[in-house]
């Protein structure tokens, strides 16, 4: 497999080390202690599209957005995690 | 019998380069060109090998890599390489062979009385016959089978040779140079494109070179060579023979296996035997061609019964007749071709049997010969010691006759070499018209072509390869002339069948797969005991699980059972197929990757110092770190370790530090940082201070702990454990990009550009104080416990200098930048000389942090909380940190957990040891009883008696109280005494002085 980094271009998958599901976001604070179990044990398993984390260990460290289909391992689109990030915030601001 | 098989002339092989070469001992010829297998048909060697199971006699089969019978071994002492493809192996002066699984001897094999056995050995055998007593398992049955069952013996020595890898890019890979192969890379490359042909054999062309065609006048063979010489003109063409693309990948990226150096002696200086590359191509044409199947008969393994397409193989690229008298056995006018090749050849053909009814072209081809015509009869057995001597025809009524020959040329059909279609999960369709299976969904970017896609036509495969291959340029922006099919013979419509999958009357053991000795009989017997499906088909008989996975044999396999069931074959199913290709030595994919240039070795600034010193030295993750610094007369690690520990606790040591992790974090938002992931408050500690921090992990577990200084206002300088450096660096990055975006802070890995030496002891200080320039004021009130400054040494050197102590001394640690690491070093053993100094190392660091009860890797295990850690009262109330929510939930807050605790043996003399298990006294060895485990162990010098940290439910609440160190593993069983869990000065008063 092949990720586009944003930054480095397109590089072997060996480059990279993977985390887990993009798509859960950590409570705030004062959140529930059951919203931060939610949110550090429970995973969809989807067949399709999956937002992903990975970082580009061995290239420039940046945290990514990786939209993956996970029945043929197709890859959608790859988004620098903090240009997510800072979208998430400014969208739940305003 | 110097080469009695060889024909008087054709062939591409090098007449003017004589071979010599050795099989089992015996000195034979061939040529140049040819492989170890062509050279033994020259030679009328027919018995190469004994089966799997059996130990039956084979012989050739094919003429390629899909080979199930002759494998051997090649080669001699530290070379020696079992399971060698004779049909793929290239001839080389001087090549040893010897045929292997065969006890004294490939004629006279003892263990061929396994077939008197085969009842015993029939499909399923291994989940039948041995399973009671299991006791006899592993001591009898499986060393038995081993020994019987067998393939060769791997070397007894190391590979001397080395092996690489490497990556290529290119716009259009094309696999196979058979003529679809070789028109697409042309049509591809006359656009100039970056094209990279790979073939699997050494003399690219496919079957131009096995066949005979006429080609624009001309010999086919002449006509690939021609072509080759093209691509090798083309400058952005790379034409890679010898070479297995093994495996198709996500994203455009192919696996292959260049044998760069399997058809020399040894390999030539700096070259590596093999090169696995990662093939990075943005279009594929997969142009493998076809692989031929056998028919099973009686005896239809026996030497002398080969593939059609190898006989012609032999015939006409070799010049080596596999037989004089051959008997043409198949259910398709393809086998016309190996007809004509024989008769051309000069050898006789004394039947061509058609499996068929009615088919013209084949019968032509007979009838052109004056051979005996016989169809819709079928091969019931082939006869004869060891090598054939006549097969038995058998007709519809029961009815046989025999014909005797020494050759059966059998082809059963074609089954496209689809299986790099499948490595991305494309399951292949079953063709009716052909009767075999045809791509169904192709990996992405993947173009098939000419016989792997089923268009066996030589005109169909030149026509779709070049279409394929100009497409291919054509998508990443390439246009050229293309490759115009050459002027051809008309071509005759050819016709297949399907079947017999079985002989219509059985007498003798009829190989499907003949590698590993799966017969029609145990196909049956797996459908009768219900193993049905094909999966359970492949489990339950091996079909098509030997190295050569089921080339041959697994169609075969899968139509019988769908005729024993009545199905259809695509009911029935499909075998997939998963990288590799063709088996590939793992020692070709680690490469270069293995003894020490498996990971990075790390060296320490100190380390050709400590070399110096005669330090014995130990591996600790990448690093290489001084365990110890023996001194003349010393011998016992444990003796110079205590050495090293009293002079750290009388006078002073120094140990480098500079394996911690380093990090340099700077910005605004740098405190912020720190406080969301450490349990304790970072933003409140002042300039020139350092503090320690605990990180967890978001679950509430301990992840990392460590020193963190605060150099400037916005300028932080974080130390971590030596195992967890870059987990730490990752996990800042993730908090700082994903988190918490808004941070105006960053952070680099400075672990490699600092030397940090920690100086120990009461004499610290007086070694600190001369190493400092003039102006700088180290005293206790200038620079008390956990404070630092930034100054110079040794005259003008910028340092950095902290009051930590791991050992529980008075201590320092100083950091130069790197390249002073070794000068600072020496600098230091000088200055510290008239106190007393000596260099300590890991043995005794390791032991004096347990002394101070230091958690570190066996407490910080991924299972421990802070509270557990002793730290519950570090975790800070007032703010957010990663780990707090769940640190704080009811099972992690439980007081009945286990908590980090010191144990002390009551029998003083007793030693302990780590992974033992607490249990009450006079409680039972149960589970239920147990209390917690101890996690670091050591012999304390300043005690004078072991010591151990662990964690002990509520311990800390049972100071004093008596409990087991149970080991049962190690038949330990102690009494220990709970106890504080910082053995020496726990007031800290040392570390204060």
């Amino acid at each position: 497999m092949r990720i586009a980094c944003p930054h480095c271009g397109l590089r072997g998958v060996d480059e990279f080390a993977y985390f887990g599901d993009a798509s859960v976001t950590r409570p705030a604070a004062d959140a529930a202690e059951t919203a931060f179990a939610d949110y550090v044990y429970l995973r969809d398993n989807p067949a399709g599209a999956h937002r992903e984390l990975w970082s580009h260990a061995l290239g420039c460290q940046s945290w990514l957005v990786v939209t993956r289909d996970t029945r043929s391992h197709a890859i959608e689109t790859v988004e620098a995690a903090r240009d997510v990030a800072l979208a998430r915030t400014s969208e739940a601001q305003s | 019998m110097s080469q009695s098989h060889r024909l008087p002339q054709g062939g591409l092989i090098d007449r003017a380069k004589p071979v010599s070469f050795a099989f089992d001992g015996k000195r034979l010829d061939g040529y140049a060109g040819d492989t170890l297998a062509s050279a033994l048909v020259a030679n009328g060697v027919k018995l190469v090998a004994r089966s799997f199971k059996y130990h039956r006699p084979r012989g050739i089969l094919t003429a390629g890599f899909e080979e199930p019978n002759a494998l051997v071994e090649l080669r001699s002492g530290a070379r020696r390489e079992p399971n060698v493809r004779a049909t793929t192996a290239e001839l080389f002066e001087g090549l040893e062979a010897r045929s292997q699984n065969r006890w004294p001897s490939l004629a006279f094999d003892l263990m061929a009385v396994n077939q008197l056995a085969s009842p015993a050995f029939v499909a399923g055998f291994y989940y039948k016959t041995f399973m009671w007593p299991a006791a006899l398992w592993e001591k009898l049955y499986e060393p038995l089978i081993r020994r019987a069952a067998g393939l060769g013996r791997a070397a007894d020595a190391a590979d001397p040779d080395s092996y690489e890898k490497a990556t290529a890019y290119c716009d259009v890979l094309v696999i196979g140079a058979g003529p679809a192969g070789l028109a697409a890379a042309l049509a591809a490359g006359r656009s100039g494109a970056r094209v990279i042909l790979a073939d699997d054999d050494f003399l690219m062309g496919g079957r131009l070179n096995a066949q005979r065609f006429e080609i624009d006048g001309n010999s086919s063979s002449s006509f690939a060579s021609s072509i080759v010489a093209e691509l090798r003109s083309l400058p952005e063409v790379t034409l890679l023979p010898r070479t297995t693309i093994t495996g198709v990948h996500d994203g455009g990226v192919y696996g292959a296996l260049e044998r760069v150096s399997d058809h020399l002696a040894t390999p030539a200086p700096h070259q590596p035997r093999q090169r696995f590359w990662r093939i990075v191509a943005k279009r594929a044409v997969l142009a493998t061609g076809a692989i031929e199947r056998p028919i099973p008969f009686g005896n239809n393994d026996l030497p002398g019964v080969m593939l059609a397409g190898a006989v012609s193989a032999y015939l006409n690229r070799f010049g080596a007749a596999p037989g004089k008298r051959a008997v043409v056995y198949a259910n398709n006018d393809d086998a016309a071709k190996t007809v004509g090749d024989l008769v051309a050849a000069g050898c006789e053909v004394a039947a061509v049997i058609d499996a068929r009814g009615d088919a013209p072209a084949l019968h032509e081809a007979a009838r052109a010969c004056g051979a005996t015509l016989v169809f819709g009869r079928t091969v019931a057995r082939a006869y004869g010691f060891q090598e054939v001597s006549g097969v038995e025809v058998s007709g519809p009524k029961g009815d046989s006759f025999n014909v005797p020959c020494d050759l059966v040329a059998v082809s059963g059909g074609w089954s496209p070499a689809i299986q790099l279609t499948n490595h991305l999960n494309g399951r292949p369709k079953w063709d009716e018209r052909l009767a075999a299976f045809l791509p169904g969904v192709t990996p992405p970017g993947m173009i098939v072509v000419g016989s792997a896609n089923g268009e066996y036509g030589l005109r169909d495969a030149f026509v779709t390869g070049a279409r394929a291959g100009a497409e291919a340029a054509d998508s990443c922006g390439f246009s050229g002339p293309g490759f115009q099919t050459p002027r051809l013979l008309p071509e005759p419509e050819e016709a297949y069948g399907d079947g017999p999958w079985r002989p219509t009357i059985k007498r003798g053991k009829a190989f499907v797969d003949f590698q590993n000795d799966v017969t029609v009989a145990d196909v049956e017997l797996s459908a009768r005991e219900g193993f049905r499906s094909v999966e359970h088909l492949k489990r339950y008989t091996t079909l098509g699980m030997a190295t050569d996975q089921g080339k041959t044999s697994n169609v075969i396999g899968l139509a019988l059972m769908a005729e024993i069931t009545g199905k259809s074959i695509p009911d029935t199913g499909v075998t997939m197929n998963r990288p590799p290709y063709t088996p590939v030595a793992i020692g070709a994919l680690g490469g270069a990757h293995r003894h020490k240039e498996f990971k990075p070795t790390r060296l320490p600034p100190s380390h050709f110092w400590a070399e110096e010193q005669g330090a014995v030295f130990v591996e600790t993750g990448q690093w290489m770190r001084a365990a110890y610094f023996p001194r003349t007369g010393e011998t016992d690690w444990l003796q110079i370790a205590t050495r090293e520990i009293n002079t750290v606790r009388s006078k002073v040591g120094v140990y480098d530090a500079s394996t911690l992790g380093k990090i340099d974090i700077q910005g605004p938002d740098a405190a912020t940082l720190l406080d969301k992931v450490y349990v304790n408050a970072f933003a409140s500690l002042g300039v020139g201070k350092a503090r320690y921090g605990l990180m967890l992990r978001e679950d509430g577990m301990a992840m990392d702990d460590g020193t963190t200084t605060r150099l400037g206002e916005n300028h932080y300088y974080m130390t971590t454990t030596t195992a967890n450096a870059a987990g730490v660096m990752r996990h800042l990055e993730f908090c700082k990009q994903w988190l918490w975006p808004e941070l105006d802070v960053h952070m680099t890995s400075v672990t490699d550009q600092w030397a940090q030496y920690a100086i120990a002891g009461p004499r610290s200080r007086d070694v600190v104080a001369a190493l400092v320039d003039d102006g700088f004021d180290v005293s206790n009130e200038a620079l008390p416990y956990m404070g630092a400054t930034e100054l110079t040494v040794c005259g003008g050197v910028k340092a950095r200098l902290f009051r930590l102590s791991f050992s529980g001394e008075l201590a320092y640690e100083l950091a130069v930048p790197a390249r002073y690491g070794d000068a600072m070093i020496r600098a230091i053993v000088k200055a510290g000389e008239p106190f007393g100094i000596c260099p300590y190392g890991a043995e005794a660091l390791a032991i004096m942090r347990i002394e101070k009860g230091h958690a570190a890797g066996p407490e910080l295990n991924g299972m421990t909380t802070g509270a557990d850690l002793g730290m519950g009262r570090m975790m800070s109330k007032k703010k957010d940190f990663i780990g707090r929510a769940m640190a704080g939930r009811e099972g992690l807050a439980d007081s009945a957990r286990p908590v980090l605790v010191g144990f002390r043996p009551v029998d003083r003399s007793a030693r302990l040891r780590s992974g033992a298990h607490f249990l009450p006294k006079g409680a039972g060895n149960e589970a239920a009883n147990d209390e917690g485990y101890m996690t670091s162990t050591a012999y304390s010098p300043s005690n004078g008696h072991w010591i151990g940290l662990g964690f002990l439910s509520r311990g800390s609440e049972r100071m004093g109280e008596i409990v087991r160190a149970y080991d049962p593993v190690r038949a330990g069983d102690i009494e220990v005494e709970v106890v504080s869990p910082v053995f020496v000065d726990p007031e800290g008063a040392r570390l204060r002085a």
